[in-house]
């Protein structure tokens, strides 16, 4: 069985931040949200995502990669730990590292903070926070062979940043190649039997 | 090798150290150690009602966890996940509050025997004076079954009044009296996990994403085993968003829509014409009247492009099993019970009801909604959904409360009648519990008029509400945590609400407090609870029999089987999840299609007025927000109201995103920040409700109501929107005022009325459920 991992799923996000109010709840960071929902397109479309640390596998953690002091740890299941703060001295390194913009510098603390895939529960076979109160699992924890099976969509754990390719732990989900609906025939049969013309008449701010 | 190595010995005893230099063992590690507990229990908002558990510590309820149950699967919602921190939350009446100086005094703390005594002494003066009806009960539904129960039977045995009516009727009673007059039982028919078996979901007026997300995880399932979506809404909403075909609806047009998705679904021969021959009654008249429904008249009327309508219409004609969810966006309407009459039509049509994963499903708003109106809190209803003026079912009650038969009073007004009835005098004092009218009702202004008319008006609630603001005594109650007992879901789904702290302070819990206003009123022998669950058992002896059966019902089971859904008519009776599936709740066993005809909202645009306000949630908070608005992290995420309005408007109206605009109704204005987005019909504007004082949408919202359940129109009415820098509106030539519908079934007559005599068939027809 493959490891149990985090699938990004934004088309699925409603974008109600139950996963932020969830991840405040988890003791190692009570009060404090280590997930981020985004706006994708504010201004054009109701579209969000949320944004957790992708836990990065090949090239391994840059984040931890930079780090002068050790702070970062990535434990052997390859979950990629927030700053120990014992040692974390607050260069901000692995911000600036960070290819997917995740780790949050804590001004007030001098830490670094990002999420660490709830290890607390993890390791107990729990669901991080996030994804076990998702109520559309947009967020969803599994392996990949489940994810296969019960979803539609693609997942995808390689991300190009310019001619590198960082394969991470976290999933994200692009939709299928081929809709299974073909909706503009719908669409174009029932502008055919009314003898409307070809072109759309819909006002434009409809589509 | 550290030499501190012996420090880090597993399971070590440290006190061994302190004990070799003779210093006595420390209990150090014992006094840190806060034992925790999980108490089971569901969530205090929406119809959902998510199963979570409460971390308790020292008496304190300081966290959440997820809980695994059919309906939720372990999931919440921002608003469940802090729902915790009510509990001890700094804003939490802790103490009686009494308005000293009459009505411009201020509200101070009084002891209970005192509040008590003031309200005990008051009401009897008022009910020797002008009877007993000029008292009434004003109740909501986002308590407990036991508590909704007691409020009914308090209202008419405690004060023996005719006037006791819920928030509910704001919030769903059209889709209760339809469900009721189609299929003779006013529930949803299938479980939530019924619907990822459905080949087609046709979402009518309801943003599912923002105000029940937990249902979005089933339709989501649904939607990957192949499951089209079809959305109506003018908004475009995050569900509306994914869809594969979103309707953009004009507001309070949807039995035009409906109706030619019915005609479309006729000439394309999907009809299910043996299950319509054997399971209903009305079909040859359903099917005449949307003859006259063009898609062509469809696309004037509700702006949606005719091939739209056609291509939904296939969509869900054609698959196996569809399923329509409907909401707030059709039931908020003065034709909401034709709203949702169309769409039971349509799906009985398609022979779909009574099928797993087919037919309707309402939505419940509240979180006790469905419970709340089944156990005798509506003004024409008794426990059980028994007829107030049926004397079989008023006798039974009645013997059950072991009260004479003529002594229970008749029907009373319903809540946005009640409202009237205040500000003309005749109900001179009001009790209201677990609602805020001055967030709710429509018309805010009438409503604080009416409020203030009140003496004395009193409030039981936890928070001081907007309207325990206008109150002349404020009792403190208890939130859903502090108390024991069930709550009856969207599904008509029954679970069990189980206590983890005490109440605060002196409050006290509700049932206590309304047993205690009894006994004081001398009607103490008919309140004699030791506990929640002796109020239950009581309920269920009350609706045995009835249509809503909770005789078999008790918390052992309910704890046993995750829930029992009702009716449950003995105590070895499983349950029944899915209902219809051999016959409906008439006598003879068929549903009844109810021919339609559209008429416009009872308000119109024209050129002074040319918007259609309409008003709805987001999902940060919930109801009127007294106390989602209260927790930092969701009032954090939406602190204030906004007008949404179309960039192709806000252009022609030289509105910039985030200025702050002026909006204006017949009723009133009010000023907030415009967002510019392209998700919503650009003669249409959106503002949210949840909000008080100046930011309430209420104070511009219609209150004309549905003829037969009274629900007002909050979803459509005519609205203007300015500039604030002085610039005046182009009004043009024409029209200086709304465009107003009224006709005698928009304006309905009002209470009082004398039963049976001076209603219009409909309402007769309505009321009877």
């Amino acid at each position: 069985m493959a490891i149990k991992t985090l699938f990004v799923d934004p088309s699925r996000c409603i974008g109600c931040r139950a996963c932020e109010a969830a991840c405040r709840e988890c003791d190692s960071h009570k009060g404090e949200s280590m997930v981020m929902v985004d706006f994708v397109d504010r201004g054009w479309s109701v579209a969000t995502q949320p944004t957790v640390c992708m836990h990065c596998v090949d090239p391994v953690a840059p984040c931890a990669q930079v780090c002068p002091v050790l702070a970062i740890q990535i434990t052997p299941e390859g979950v990629v730990q927030q700053a120990e703060p014992s040692r974390c001295i607050g260069c901000r390194n692995c911000v600036f590292a960070c290819p997917f913009g995740v780790p949050k510098f804590d001004v007030e603390a001098r830490l670094m903070k990002k999420c660490n895939l709830c290890y607390d529960r993890t390791a107990q076979d729990l669901k991080p926070w996030c994804a076990q109160a998702c109520p559309t699992q947009a967020l969803w924890y599994g392996d990949y062979e489940e994810f296969a099976n019960q979803r539609q969509g693609r997942a995808i754990n390689l991300t190009d940043f310019g001619t590198q390719t960082v394969r991470t732990r976290v999933y994200q989900v692009v939709a299928a190649e081929t809709p299974a609906l073909d909706l503009a025939g719908l669409l174009r049969e029932a502008r055919a039997e009314a003898g409307q013309p070809e072109r759309s008449r819909q006002e434009a701010w409809v589509l | 090798m550290s030499v501190n190595r012996g420090t880090f010995v597993e399971r070590r005893d440290v006190n061994e150290d302190f004990q070799q230099v003779g210093r006595a063992p420390s209990e150090w590690a014992g006094a840190d150690r806060v034992p925790e507990r999980l108490v089971p229990t569901h969530c205090s908002f929406c119809g959902v009602q998510c199963a979570m558990h409460l971390r308790v510590a020292d008496g304190q309820v300081i966290g959440v966890e997820p809980r695994d149950y059919p309906h939720n699967r372990g999931s919440l919602c921002p608003k469940g996940i802090v729902a915790y921190q009510q509990a001890s939350h700094p804003d939490r009446l802790t103490h009686p509050l009494i308005r000293r100086g009459g009505k411009g005094g201020r509200l101070e703390r009084a002891t209970w025997d005192e509040a008590l005594d003031y309200i005990v002494g008051r009401w009897q003066a008022i009910q020797a004076e002008h009877g007993r009806d000029a008292v009434a009960v004003y109740s909501g539904s986002s308590m407990t079954n036991e508590k909704c129960y007691l409020t009914g039977k308090f209202a008419r045995v405690g004060l023996g009044t005719r006037h006791i009516d819920y928030n509910g009727r704001l919030c769903m009673s059209s889709a209760a009296t339809a469900y009721a007059r189609a299929f003779g039982i006013d529930r949803s028919p299938l479980p939530m996990t019924d619907i990822p078996l459905a080949d087609c979901i046709f979402v009518a007026g309801s943003n599912v994403a923002e105000c029940f997300p937990i249902v979005m995880q089933w339709i989501w399932q649904a939607r990957d085993r192949g499951a089209s979506l079809i959305v109506a809404d003018p908004r475009e909403t995050p569900i509306a968003r994914t869809a594969d075909l979103w309707l953009p609806v004009r507001p309070g047009t949807d039995v035009a829509l409906l109706n030619v998705m019915l005609r479309q679904v006729i000439r394309d021969g999907l009809v299910d014409e043996a299950y319509l021959a054997a399971r209903t009654t009305g079909w040859a008249d359903v099917r005449a009247a949307v003859e006259e429904y063009t898609p062509e008249l469809a696309e004037r009327i509700t702006g949606v492009p005719a091939e739209r309508i056609v291509a939904a219409a296939r969509l869900y004609g054609r698959a196996p099993t569809s399923l329509i969810m409907h909401a707030r966006g059709i039931e908020h309407s003065t034709h909401g019970i034709n709203n949702c009459l169309a769409c039971i039509n349509l799906a009985l049509a398609r022979g779909q009801v009574g099928k797993p994963g087919g037919g309707t499903m309402m939505i419940t708003g509240q979180g006790n909604g469905q419970g709340g109106r089944e156990v005798g809190q509506k003004a024409n209803q008794l426990p059980g959904y028994r007829h107030i003026d049926v004397l079989e079912e008023r006798q039974y009650i009645a013997d059950v409360w072991g009260i004479p038969e003529p002594e229970l009073p008749q029907e009373g007004a319903a809540a946005t009648e009640m409202v009237k009835l205040m500000a003309d005098g005749t109900i001179k004092s009001c009790l209201i519990l677990c609602s805020n009218l001055m967030v709710s009702l429509p018309d805010n202004q009438t409503v604080a008029r009416a409020l203030d008319a009140l003496d004395p008006l009193v409030v039981i609630d936890f928070f001081l509400s907007e309207t325990a603001e206008r109150a002349d005594v404020v009792l403190p109650g208890t939130v859903w945590c502090e108390d024991e007992g069930t709550t009856t879901n969207l599904e008509g789904r029954i679970v069990k609400i189980n206590r983890a702290a005490e109440p605060p302070g002196e409050a006290r819990r509700d049932w206590q407090i309304l047993s205690e206003l009894a006994r004081r009123m001398g009607r103490g022998q008919f309140f004699q609870y030791a506990g929640t669950r002796q109020i239950f058992d009581e309920l269920r002896l009350a609706s045995k029999g009835g249509v809503s059966d909770y005789y078999g019902v008790t918390w052992e089971k309910i704890d046993a089987q995750d829930g029992v859904f009702w009716p449950c008519p003995t105590e070895d009776h499983p349950g029944t999840p899915r209902l219809f599936e051999e016959r409906f709740g008439h006598p003879d066993g068929r549903a009844r299609m109810s021919p339609l005809r559209y008429e416009p909202p009872a308000e119109e645009p024209s050129e002074a007025y040319p918007f259609r306000l309409t008003t709805g949630r987001v999902v940060y908070h919930y109801l009127s927000g007294t106390q989602t608005r209260r927790l930092g992290f969701l009032n954090a995420q939406a602190p204030e109201p906004w007008v949404e309005i179309h960039p192709m408007m806000a252009e022609r109206l030289g509105i910039r995103d985030h200025e702050i605009v002026r909006v204006r109704t017949p009723r009133g204005a009010m000023d907030l920040k415009a967002v510019v987005v392209p998700t919503i019909r650009p003669d249409t504007l959106f503002i949210p409700f949840h909000y008080g004082h100046l930011g309430a949408a209420n104070q511009l919202t219609n209150p004309a109501v549905d003829p037969a359940c009274k629900i007002p129109e909050y979803k459509a009415c005519a609205a203007a929107v300015e500039r604030l820098d002085g610039r005046p509106l182009d009004l043009g030539e024409g029209d200086r005022a709304a465009r107003v519908n009224y006709t005698p079934q928009t304006d309905p007559k009002m209470f009082p009325y004398a039963v049976g005599e001076t209603k219009t068939p409909a309402s007769q027809e309505a009321k009877r459920f």
